[in-house]
């Protein structure tokens, strides 16, 4: 048992804990905390793997931004926990039966097929690289399109996040360029035709007096 | 010289355009207009009908066989608007335009008072239109359209007063009876398009000459080959059956009766019912090749000859004995025909259409009398009323039961010997069906004469409703509002004009139209089916036919007939009565005419509507309703109900379906996997 | 010395982890999403495994966009619940049932 594989066992053993920990404590806002170990644990096991910047970008990605973003919701959320909780013990057995009859099928399909996988040494060492520029290679090479897609994805998700979260509030004194572009003047300006009339007093004075040649 | 298209043309035309005034301008042109048109029209139409048999016969001109129209071309059919006119052609023109224009006429009398009037006269004309197209069409397409014109035109015209419920039935019996007749005929014109390619009669009586064709063989059913010929000529001979009213399809004549009197003179005696034995001449070159067709049409028509003569000794209906005696005559043509005597069933077509208008027109006359009472229990005595309709009458049966001279005696005499010299299968029981039916013609014509014109009066004339006119339906029957009196000249002069030829026709024409070659190529006999080239060589001239006839087997069993009929109705009037007693069983199979009605009835009609239900209840409310359109949506709908309930619309059930095919996927995978290894 | 075998069965735990917490968690949406966090975790050990003894940096840069896209789903998902929470003042599931056929 080399210490690689001590490593892995206990990072292992971490992240099934806290993974079992998600689904069973009461609290939502420790479930996302044991997430959150999960996570970091898994990129550890990631590590093992080779696997360091997807480690790192999970770490970041994940722990750093989501995770972060489902506390401050459920946080944000006033929760009544108790009907959520309710058929809990009543659904356990069949969600237990239902998980344990699907392991059993993935782990012999496991014990089949990747027993008979020869191991290699760490394919970008091969190459004579890093992993990270291992993967760079064949992201902006090979697959720079989805990449750039990936991309457009994620502006997306932002920008539609916002709409979907935005409550209009009464009483806020905002300008409305839609609006304002669209004025039209004759509802603002109403021009009335009417005979030309002067103040009497206006008009003695102009009128009535006759050009003095002495003055 | 030849026929001008022209003169064809204005003679066929000229009654379309009649029936077109006095049908759609009645109101503009009024009753007297309309009359006026129709006479007018068919009048023309006859004397141009009598200029082209005058052209034909003395005149030189050669066989008009032109089309003068072209409906449509497909690929190598065609379907034309023709003319073929020949001596055949001509002599039915000659004889359907006569009599009909002898029906209108009549009818400005017959008619005088129906509401109808001018709708009658539309209708008689259109009829001789629909006639004149189908005697002188050159292809068979032409033939059935103007057969089924013919058709149409008696359905209307039986039905004429739609008012009655006899009416209507009797006019839907002779639609569907002939529907059946032309279901057969329809089968064999499409046999004669499918076998010989063409419709023209030309082309076909060509074609049908053609060793090939002779030879070629259908199995209508396995393992039994027909002639092709013989195919053909029996279906077109089955339309005949129907439009001629030939046993087993007779039915409907008798009952066509309940049409107007000048229809049934024009329609059911002289012209449309005789559509089918010209057609059977006209075919002559298609049926002289099939020996067992005309063995068939032998025997349907001696059948006829004589059983329906029968029934006609035990009707009471004046109008009636005449209509089971046309049907005895188109009988006797039919064996004329079968015994390949074409020329024979011709002649006598020519002679019958006289004296059975005649007969018909005089009947009328006599209801017209009688107020329109036709039961002859109620007449009698009636020839010092009406002279002139009483010896037209006579002159008429005496024709009818072939006295020697008369008309009916040559042509009827000529047919009993031809058949005599037949010796086609069945010509035997044909011989025996025509001397027979002789002695019941003799016993029914002057039974009706006896009943109607001499012994008692069976009538009471009540002398205080003589005021009265209008109520004639309502009165009790044999009771007569006032004396019964001879009818106004429109009706007496076509019964003298038709007597005339009833009479004399016969002294002139047997030798020339008979034994003379007289029909050229229109009639096709084969060289061992002559019969009358056999008859021909003991004739030597009418007066001697007439002498030589006193001697022979025909005449003294009609002198027989005679003597019968005056002891049983004019001499001892009580035997009748106990004639009947006695023979009661046969009276019965008579007078029901053979429970043949109530046999269609039963099986045909009451099958019918048995199957017309079943199809109704299984087939379309059932089947159709039950299964397919409310079947499929009870499908939709139950089938929808149940997935409704997996739309619970709570996201850990559609979770919880996600799983479980994955799971279902896996435990697949799984077991594909575990069996390869 | 790891094998494959180590990490596929880990993913595979994690999976079954993450559907046992739907089953058990069902009426409660952001646990609900949490397990198909884990879902998406346990998918991407498995890519990463292969990709490290199949040689082939097609299944990192698969797990980069899951990445990805796992972001910016969860971050809409969020948005909705907030929205929901706003109008219904529940996440309750069991009480989300409008679309009942």
């Amino acid at each position: 048992m080399t210490f690689q594989l001590i490593c892995f066992y206990a990072f292992a053993a971490i992240t099934v804990g806290a993974a079992l920990a998600v689904i069973s404590v009461r609290s939502p806002v420790h479930a996302v905390l044991c997430l959150v170990l999960t996570f970091f644990s898994t990129a550890c096991i990631w590590l093992l793997a080779d696997a360091e910047f997807l480690a790192i970008a999970l770490v970041l990605v994940y722990v750093g931004a989501v995770m972060v973003l489902f506390l401050f919701v459920v946080m944000m959320l006033d929760l009544d926990l108790d009907p959520l909780r309710e058929g809990f013990v009543r659904a356990l057995p069949v969600g237990l039966a239902v998980a344990f009859l699907m392991l059993f099928e993935m782990l012999s399909l496991i014990g089949v097929r990747a027993l008979k996988l020869a191991p290699i040494g760490d394919p970008a060492a091969a190459a004579g690289m890093s992993n990270t520029e291992w993967l760079a290679n064949a992201l902006f090479s090979k697959f720079l399109l989805p990449f750039e897609v990936a991309a457009l994805i994620l502006t997306v998700a932002i920008v539609a996040a916002i709409p979907l979260a935005l409550r209009p509030r009464v009483g806020v004194k905002i300008q409305h360029p839609a609006n304002q572009v669209r004025v039209d003047p004759r509802d603002r300006v109403r021009i009335i035709k009417m005979a030309a009339e002067k103040p009497a007093m206006l008009d003695a004075p102009v009128v009535a007096k006759p050009e003095s040649p002495t003055s | 010289m030849l026929l001008s298209k022209t003169i064809l043309l204005v003679i066929v035309l000229a009654p379309l355009v009649g029936t077109l005034i006095a049908g759609l301008f009645r109101h503009q042109v009024g009753r007297s207009g309309a009359a006026a048109a129709a006479i007018a029209s068919v009048a023309l139409s006859c004397v141009l009908s009598f200029y082209v048999f005058y052209q034909l016969v003395w005149g030189g001109a050669g066989t008009f066989n032109h089309d003068v129209y072209t409906w449509l071309e497909v690929g190598r059919f065609g379907a034309h608007i023709g003319f073929m006119v020949d001596r055949l052609t001509a002599i039915m023109m000659v004889v359907v335009t006569f009599v009909s224009l002898m029906v209108h006429i009549y009818t400005i009398g017959y008619m005088a008072d129906d509401p109808g009037y001018q709708r009658f006269f539309s209708y008689i004309a259109l009829f001789t239109f629909s006639m004149l197209l189908l005697v002188m069409a050159n292809n068979f397409l032409q033939l059935f359209i103007g057969w089924e014109a013919v058709g149409l035109m008696s359905y209307l015209l039986i039905g004429f007063w739609f008012k009655r419920p006899t009416a209507t039935f009797a006019m839907l019996k002779a639609f569907i009876v002939n529907r059946v007749g032309d279901f057969g005929f329809i089968l064999g014109i499409a046999g004669v398009l499918y076998w010989f390619g063409s419709l023209d009669y030309a082309q076909v009586f060509v074609g049908a000459l053609d060793p090939a064709a002779a030879t070629k063989t259908v199995e209508i059913f396995a393992g039994h080959p027909w002639h092709i010929t013989t195919v053909i000529c029996v279906c077109l001979f089955v339309g005949a059956m129907g439009k001629s009213a030939q046993v087993p399809l007779h039915v409907w004549l008798p009952d066509s009766m309940e049409g107007p009197t000048p229809i049934s003179a024009l329609i059911h005696a002289a012209t449309m019912v005789t559509a089918g034995i010209f057609m059977v001449a006209r075919m002559s070159p298609l049926f002289e090749l099939s020996e067992a067709a005309l063995a068939f049409v032998l025997v349907i028509g001696a059948t006829t000859a004589l059983f329906t003569g029968l029934i006609g000794i035990v009707q009471n209906d004046i109008k009636r004995v005449i209509a089971y005696s046309t049907l005895s005559q188109l009988g006797y043509m039919t064996v004329a025909l079968g015994a390949s005597a074409y020329a024979g069933g011709i002649y006598h077509l020519m002679t019958h259409a006289f004296f059975k208008a005649l007969l018909f027109l005089g009947a009328g006359s006599v209801i017209v009398a009688m107020h329109h009472e036709q039961d002859m229990r109620y007449m009698g005595g009636l020839k010092k009323y009406m002279p002139i309709t009483w010896i037209t009458m006579w002159l008429g049966s005496l024709a009818l039961a072939g006295a020697p001279g008369f008309a009916g005696f040559f042509s009827k005499d000529a047919i009993i010997e031809a058949v005599g010299e037949s010796h086609r299968f069945g010509s035997g029981y044909a011989y025996f069906c025509v001397l027979a039916g002789v002695f019941v013609t003799a016993l029914y014509s002057f039974r009706l004469l006896y009943m109607t014109f001499h012994g008692k009066e069976r009538f009471v004339v009540d002398a205080h409703h003589g005021h009265d006119h209008d109520d004639h339906g309502h009165r009790a029957p044999g009771h007569l509002a006032h004396a019964p009196h001879e009818s106004p000249w429109v009706i007496t002069v076509p019964l003298i004009a038709l007597a005339i030829p009833s009479v004399l026709i016969g002294w002139s024409t047997i030798a020339p139209m008979l034994y003379g070659g007289w029909f050229g190529g229109a009639i096709r006999v084969g060289e061992a089916n002559n019969v009358l080239a056999e008859v021909g060589h003991d004739f030597h001239g009418p007066l001697a036919m007439v002498l030589h006839s006193f001697t022979q087997a025909p005449f003294l069993i009609a002198l027989a007939g005679f003597a019968v009929a005056t002891y049983i109705w004019l001499l001892n009037p009580g035997i009748a009565d106990k004639a009947k007693n006695a023979m009661r069983p046969v009276y019965n199979l008579l007078a029901h005419k053979y429970w043949i009605d109530e046999l269609y009835q039963a099986v045909f009609a009451r099958g019918g509507i048995m199957l017309g239900r079943g199809l109704w209840k299984g087939g379309d409310a059932g089947l159709i309703d039950g299964l397919v359109v409310n079947g499929s949506a009870a499908v939709v709908e139950r089938t929808a109900a149940t997935v409704r309930w997996l739309q619970s619309g709570y996201l850990y059930h559609y979770a919880f379906a996600m799983i479980l095919g994955l799971i279902a996927l896996l435990g697949g995978l799984w077991w594909v996997v575990h069996a390869a290894l | 010395m790891i094998t494959l075998a180590h990490f596929l069965t880990l993913g595979a735990i994690l999976f079954c982890v993450a559907i046992a917490g739907i089953f058990i968690n069902r009426k409660n949406v952001i646990t609900l999403l949490m397990a198909i966090e884990l879902m998406l975790l346990a998918v991407n050990t498995n890519f990463i495994a292969f990709s490290r003894y199949l040689g082939d940096p097609a299944g990192q840069v698969f797990v980069f966009f899951i990445l990805t896209v796992a972001a910016a789903e969860s971050a809409i998902g969020l948005a909705i619940l907030v929205v929901l929470f706003r109008n219904r003042a529940t996440i309750n599931v069991a009480e989300l049932d409008s679309l009942k056929g």
